[in-house]
């Protein structure tokens, strides 16, 4: 059995105009000391995706359905009480912004040691060794100084692996990662990438990747899913989609990356931008941008404007787009018939 | 932290300076001593004779450096009205303002805390409504008013029946209902004599009861304010990430709510407590009417009455005084619970 | 706020399409409130047709019909409907004319209030430098003396200057004039904030690349972006005036008894509610609470609605 296992999760937000979808049919696993990327634009419920495996999401959402198993344990149905032992020990996340991570009235020695204290009965002193040694790992220079620093003191590029260092410090089974890199400075991405990279390989941890940078994502993932307005449309091995991407908009991505470009041409761009999730096109929810969804006859296929695609098995991918489906029904038909 | 004093200090110094020229400004324009010192009687000629010899006649800046070398060792002349130094009237009379605002300062931070944060944990909880209701109408009384409605209601009693007197739970609940008066609402009793002038309401436990009213109808109108104050910021400081962050360490919530949360809503809390005790003071001109509690607001509306410009100065410049050391404190405490401070010498 | 279509609404429609008319249709509360405040101001500038007596007048009080209770108190005359006061005057009456004199003061010393700060505060946060610390300066001086207590102070002063006569004589023009000069500096501080918010934006820049003067683009661009800001302080600020009024009509510093505001319409009562005669007292507070209740509530509600940067601490 995979050591998580996210199964049909469905997660809404109660507001005043009534129910948003924010997540729908989202299904994949993870493997101990896996990597797995989940990409899409701002808006496409990564984040949400990210904080729903640690029943974290903000009032007014909630998990309205499905199941996350962590080691056997369902996360969603347990107690407060119950999660919090997961939480920070066994799953660790790193947020977006160092900037905003870390609580500046409170020392980064605090800060961490709150974390051992909330997880292992230790004394303040092994607490502290522990984390002197964990910021060694993260390569900050004279962590004994450091730990009694505020946050103000320390550069983004510092705070960030401050946060990976706390993430570390249970030695977790897992690490969620949501945008580690992109309120950095572009000069150091590169380098906490790597560090994070080389901690989670060192140490055995599976990692959830979740970011818009498609060119991390296939350097670094073995899995990965594609998601948009909520949903996951594409999903499988990196290398699988990345070089033979089945999804229009999964291809609109790899076509939009800055390597793709023809020199001297433009860079290709999908037209029109991520719907909004309490206003989803009917159908499928990318038809308006999709270049595809005209037939060889010049008509609009019906089922992309009316009904939401299935998933379709396709290789070792999984694709929920009507197209795929029918080009792999008229494979199937061709085959069966020669 | 060195700097961060030095800047405090020359702030004060400015604000004093500025006070110091209003009071003499008023001293110089509204009083005459001579006719205090005087009479009517005495001829034109020899008043002009004692003019110069104070140095009356002298020019402003001169003048206003005398009034400023007194005012340093606290000589501000003596009181028309009681024919003392008027340091030592306000001496007599500090004591009882101070404590009086010292009860306050007690409920409203041991009462807005608390009430704040639970408001700002279970906004939708119905005692949480009930706060927010309570400190409205708390806002929208003022506070004379307050003081009024407390001694009709607890030193004078109030006797309602609008429930039939002659049936047995009728009568329960017209006694429910009905207040029995009898607190202390006049002055301060026999307080308990400390040291030198000071004499205090917290030696006894009668003393603590003619306290009552007056500090709670103080505490009425800051109250409400501070407690929406604290679950405003702290809504909004529990939307943050760090928050969030801690509660992805897997952090017991009581600690997220109690430090991580609370020690960043009392920053802008501290901010606005330090302008708020100015108008504390302010109040207790109020309270202290209402109440003939016997203390400077009291001495300060009297010295208005009878043009003792004198002690009205003194008033100004010791008021002054008081709002510059805590304002000063304030900022100490700001900085000591802010560790963005130290450095900078500002906040980030 | 308005959704602007190719069609031109007009006022009426733009107004009823808008957020602050939806949000106030869901909020009863703030209904109410609105009901409540438009009522009282009513009839306060009503007051002369509306009163049974002219409590100014005299030839009108009958000193023997003193501290009579209101008609639901046992011995209450049915002539006074809120009983009457020391003097004889008729209760309901006085409160009526009381209101109208605590709502003229309280609009009138946040008019001066605005006027000044606004002005203050588009210098300040226009022009910055000197000027603006030095006008900053000043804010926090008076803010850190807390504004009743300047108020109190200006109001002893002013009394003392011209003394008590003349000062009774010209006691609203003089309370606007000590509460709106006491109470400036949230409005300076409100506004620059949004100013400086504001500054640094594209319109102003492109305002001043076209060779406007600053007078034109600080009164003609900056300041209509920070009008919703100004607006929602305004609402605490009528009931911040009202109770300064108020405070210092309690004091003896406003409004003389010959000519109550509600503030001093309590403080006369004061003096009888040990003999039992709560209603001379209790009656105008009642009033001026439910009037400042209903303001700060609307206050609350627009605040919720609108959500400007108001300035912090």
């Amino acid at each position: 059995m995979a050591l998580l296992e996210v199964t049909n999760l469905d997660v809404r937000f109660g507001l005043r105009q009534g129910e948003v979808r924010a997540l729908r049919d989202v299904n994949f696993t993870l493997e101990r000391s896996e990597r797995l990327g989940i990409v899409g634009e701002s808006g496409a419920g990564k984040s949400v995706a990210a904080f729903s495996l640690l029943n974290l999401i903000a009032k007014p959402g909630f998990i309205a359905g499905g199941s996350i198993n962590f080691e056997g344990k369902t996360l969603n149905t347990m107690s407060e009480r119950g999660l919090r032992k997961v939480r920070g020990n066994r799953i660790s996340m790193i947020f977006q912004d160092p900037m905003m991570t870390l609580n500046p009235v409170l020392s980064i020695g605090e800060q961490m040691v709150e974390c051992l204290k909330a997880h292992r009965r230790i004394s303040g002193k092994e607490a502290r060794a522990i984390c002197l040694d964990k910021l060694r790992q993260v390569q900050i220079p004279s962590p004994e100084t450091r730990l009694d620093q505020y946050p103000h003191e320390l550069s983004g590029g510092m705070r960030q692996r401050v946060i990976i260092a706390i993430a570390l410090l249970l030695d977790p089974d897992i690490i969620i990662a949501d945008e580690p890199t992109t309120a950095l400075d572009v000069t150091i991405q590169a380098e906490i990438m790597a560090l994070l990279l080389e901690l989670c390989e060192q140490h055995n941890v599976g990692l959830i990747l979740i970011t818009h940078d498609l060119g991390v994502v296939s350097q670094v993932t073995q899995r990965m899913l594609v998601m948009y307005a909520g949903r996951v449309i594409e999903q499988g091995p990196t290398r699988e989609i990345i070089n033979d991407p089945q999804h229009p908009y999964t291809q609109g991505l790899i076509n939009a990356l800055p390597q793709m470009a023809t020199p001297g041409e433009k860079l290709n761009q999908i037209r029109g931008s991520m719907p909004s999730l309490s206003n989803l096109p009917s159908g499928c929810a990318f038809h308006p941008r999709c270049n595809f969804i005209n037939r060889a006859d010049g008509k609009p296929r019906p089922a992309c404007t009316e009904q939401v695609p299935g998933f379709v098995e396709s290789g070792n991918c999984r694709v929920a787009c009507h197209m795929v489906a029918e080009m792999i029904e008229d494979r199937r038909l061709k085959e069966e018939t020669s | 932290m060195i700097a961060f004093l030095v800047k405090r200090l020359f702030h004060a110094l400015l604000v004093m300076f500025v006070i110091s020229i209003i009071a003499f400004a008023i001293q110089d324009n509204l009083g005459d001593p001579i006719q205090q010192m005087v009479g009517q009687s005495v001829p034109e000629s020899e008043r002009a004779e004692l003019r110069e010899e104070l140095g009356l006649n002298d020019p402003f800046l001169v003048q206003y450096a005398r009034f400023a070398v007194n005012a340093a060792q606290f000589d501000f002349g003596y009181s028309y009205v009681f024919n003392q130094p008027t340091t030592e009237v306000i001496a007599r009379h500090l004591p009882a303002t101070l404590e009086l605002v010292a009860a306050a300062t007690f409920l409203i931070i041991t009462l807005s805390v608390p009430i704040g944060v639970y408001s700002a944990i279970k906004p939708r909880a119905w005692l949480s409504r009930f706060f927010m209701g309570v400190s409205i109408v708390g806002i929208s009384i003022p506070v004379f008013l307050t003081a009024i409605m407390l001694i009709q209601l607890f030193a004078i009693g109030v006797s309602w029946t609008p429930f039939p007197v002659d049936t047995a739970w009728g009568s329960w609940l017209n006694g429910v209902i009905s207040t029995e008066g009898g607190m202390p609402a006049y002055g301060r009793g026999d307080p308990v004599p400390v040291f030198g002038t000071w004499e205090t309401n917290f030696a006894s436990l009668e003393g603590l009861t003619y306290l009552v009213l007056p500090a709670v109808s103080l505490a009425s109108i800051m109250l409400p304010l501070f407690i929406r104050l604290i679950r405003a910021e702290m809504l909004e400081v529990m939307q943050s990430d760090y928050v969030k962050f801690a509660r992805a360490k897997g952090i017991s919530m009581r600690r997220i709510y109690f430090l991580h949360a609370l020690k960043n809503t009392m920053l802008p809390v501290i901010t606005v407590g330090g302008v708020q005790i100015g108008t504390l003071v302010a109040y207790t001109i109020l309270t202290e009417t209402v109440f003939q509690w016997p203390g400077m607001g009291l001495m300060f509306l009297d010295a208005i009455e009878r043009s003792d410009i004198p002690l009205i100065v003194t008033y100004l410049m010791i008021v002054g005084l008081i709002f510059v050391i805590t304002n000063t404190i304030v900022d100490l405490i700001y900085g000591l619970v802010n560790p963005t401070i130290k450095l900078t010498g500002k906040p980030a | 706020m308005n959704a602007s279509s190719s069609a031109l609404p007009s006022r009426w429609e733009r107004f009823r399409d808008s957020y602050l008319f939806y949000s106030f249709k869901r909020d009863m509360v703030a209904q109410v409130s609105l009901v409540v405040f438009i009522a009282l101001v009513a009839v306060a500038v009503l007051a002369p047709w509306l009163s049974p007596m002219n409590p100014y007048d005299l030839a009108q009080i009958d000193i023997l019909a003193s501290e009579l209770p209101p008609f639901w108190v046992e011995g209450s005359d049915a002539q006074y409907l809120l009983g009457t006061d020391a003097q004889g005057r008729d209760m309901l009456s006085t409160i009526l004319y009381g209101a109208r004199v605590s709502l003229i003061i309280g609009f009138g010393a946040v008019a001066l209030q605005a006027l000044i700060g606004v002005c203050f505060g588009l210098l300040a946060g226009y022009l910055g430098g000197r000027i603006d610390a030095f006008l900053m300066r000043l804010a926090d001086i008076q803010l850190s003396f807390s504004t009743l207590m300047v108020a109190i102070i200006v109001g002893a002063l002013v009394k003392a200057i011209f003394g008590g006569e003349t000062f009774s004589a010209y006691a609203v023009p003089l309370l606007v004039l000590i509460i709106g000069l006491a109470e400036w500096p949230q409005y300076a501080r409100t506004v620059r904030a949004s100013v400086l918010a504001e500054k640094n934006k594209e319109y102003v820049d492109a305002a001043r690349v076209m060779g406007l003067r600053s007078k034109r683009i600080m009164f003609r661009h900056v300041l209509p972006n920070t009008l919703s800001p100004i607006f929602v302080i305004s609402t605490v600020q009528i009931a911040n005036a009202i109770i300064s009024e108020a405070a210092l009509s309690f004091l003896g510093l406003g409004m003389p008894e010959t000519h109550p505001s509600l503030g001093s319409l309590i403080k006369s009562g004061f003096d009888y509610i040990q003999s039992g005669s709560w209603w001379i007292t209790l009656i105008p507070g009642a009033l001026l609470v439910v009037l400042v209740l209903s303001i700060n509530l609307l206050g609350d509600w627009l605040r919720d609605v609108m959500n400007p940067r108001l300035y912090k601490g």
